[in-house]
């Protein structure tokens, strides 16, 4: 597989362009959907991040994608989920009243009151456990962050990062070939694109 | 840590950067996919586009400069100008905008602070407040509301790039524009800006002291302690800077290096 075909999902509240030109530029073949069916076709998902829990949530069941994500998931498949797309793998958030998709257990939380929400800006991400995602770039580097709420994982196994902003929190999850992180790497320099570098060599490795 | 941003701030009219004093006097800058690729090339934080003579006709301009400029930045972009409505902010971001700037439409409607913010998430939407000094205080009789000037209000709101005056309280519409959910807000003092003889200390320290989202402070900067003063002083989260930067005056990495220094969280290449 000299090239992966990447679906980007499309539930209408997401910076795709941003994501699929930084997939682009590390040479991947990318296509933004809202079909089920081209879902489950693809070598890997992207899951994108920006908007609300509740329009999110709605959009993806008025599709009919919730169902189709979480069987690509369960069938083991690489899947990145970026900021509010880390967000919904988990059950539900203070956010909104919505349940998310439920496939890790734990929830998401709103920052507490003594720091500014949402937290914007270049904050540093202290490696934990091994992630293809990281390889190649060191510990506490600087990625950008735009979010009020973040992911409380049930299982701290599955925490690969954490950042600190009030509270440490998890900026990123590995759990086999289910990734995730809080930051957005297509919004953060040369250390965002090699991020995606390392998505898409570790499609080409998996899928080998 | 969190860091302190430095952002340049590329007005833009008719597809070419900009720069004027006092809102006044428009010079020419340059071009700006060229000037955004140096910048983010330098180790800026991020960069906003202002429209600042937005209208219908020519919203496909800055529509074109976002896409040929985005197609190339992996920093965060935010475009402010003429935006009214929520499509409006579909097409911004379409076109590759991480954020949205709304400065006189959320005065005229602040309905769309809060639409906008539910729909798109308040990450999204920065609210621009452009504010002036208030020097002789007549308190006409314009409709009483919450937010209008008192007797206490040292500084008001003007909109329609700076043309208009508005009776608003801008300590009380910073807080109101919070409330309803913008995600950050971007200070110009009218009073300082171009005039590089430093930021409005006391202006930018009132709004970060009462409200609890970033602040970005603009208008004024000419020397490297006119940038530590703001985010030290006043507390700002971010800088904006334009004529500094877009003179080559100081590059990016100076003004950092000068920045860190001081001890202030600053993220170098």
């Amino acid at each position: 597989m000299n090239k992966p075909k990447i679906t980007i999902i499309d539930y209408q509240a997401s910076n795709l362009r941003s994501v699929q030109k930084a997939l682009e530029a590390n040479g991947a073949t990318t296509q933004i959907s809202d079909n089920p069916k081209t879902i489950s076709q693809s070598d890997a998902i992207v899951f994108p991040g920006q908007g609300a829990i509740d329009p999110s949530m709605k959009k993806l069941n008025e599709k009919n994608l919730i169902e189709s994500i979480k069987l690509y998931i369960s069938n083991d498949k690489p899947f990145l989920g970026i900021c509010l797309g880390l967000q919904l793998l988990f059950e539900f958030s203070d956010e909104g009243k919505e349940n998310c998709l439920g496939i890790l257990k734990g929830n998401s939380k709103l920052f507490p009151p003594d720091v500014k929400t949402p937290h914007i800006g270049w904050n540093q991400v202290e490696i934990h456990i091994s992630n293809p995602l990281f390889n190649g770039i060191k510990s506490n580097s600087y990625f950008y962050f735009v979010h009020s709420y973040y992911a409380l994982p049930k299982d701290n196994k599955i925490i690969s990062s954490k950042t600190d902003y009030g509270v440490e929190f998890c900026s990123s999850i590995i759990n086999k070939n289910l990734m995730g992180v809080q930051f957005h790497p297509e919004k953060s320099g040369p250390n965002g694109l090699k991020v995606y570098n390392n998505f898409i060599k570790f499609i080409k490795d998996g899928r080998m | 840590m969190l860091t302190k941003r430095i952002i340049p701030c590329l007005d833009i009219n008719a597809g070419r950067v900009v720069k004027g004093v006092n809102f006044l006097n428009l010079q020419d800058a340059g071009n700006p996919t060229e000037l955004a690729e140096y910048y983010d090339n330098e180790g800026a934080d991020e960069l906003v586009f202002l429209d600042i003579t937005a209208s219908t006709e020519k919203r496909s301009i800055i529509i074109d400069v976002v896409k040929s400029v985005s197609e190339k930045l992996f920093i965060p972009l935010t475009v402010g100008g003429g935006i009214n409505k929520l499509s409006d902010i579909r097409l911004m971001l379409q076109a590759g905008a991480d954020k949205v700037s709304i400065n006189t439409s959320a005065v005229i409607n602040p309905r769309l602070i809060s639409d906008a913010s539910e729909f798109f998430g308040s990450q999204c939407i920065v609210v621009a407040i452009d504010v002036k000094t208030i020097k002789d205080q007549i308190l006409t009789n314009q409709v009483t509301t919450d937010i209008n000037i008192d007797i206490n209000s040292n500084w008001e709101v003007y909109t329609h790039g700076g043309r208009n005056k508005t009776g608003i309280d801008a300590i009380k519409w910073a807080k109101e524009a919070a409330s309803l959910g913008a995600g950050e807000l971007l200070v110009t003092s009218m009073d300082t800006d171009g005039k590089k003889e430093g930021y409005d200390l006391d202006l930018i320290k009132t709004i970060t002291d009462n409200v609890n989202i970033p602040v970005i402070a603009s208008g004024g900067a000419g020397q490297l302690n006119h940038l530590s003063d703001v985010l030290q002083y006043a507390n700002a989260d971010a800088v904006l800077a334009a004529s500094i930067f877009h003179y080559k005056q100081f590059t990016i990495n100076e003004v950092k290096n000068y920045l860190s220094k001081l001890k202030i969280p600053i993220r170098l290449n």
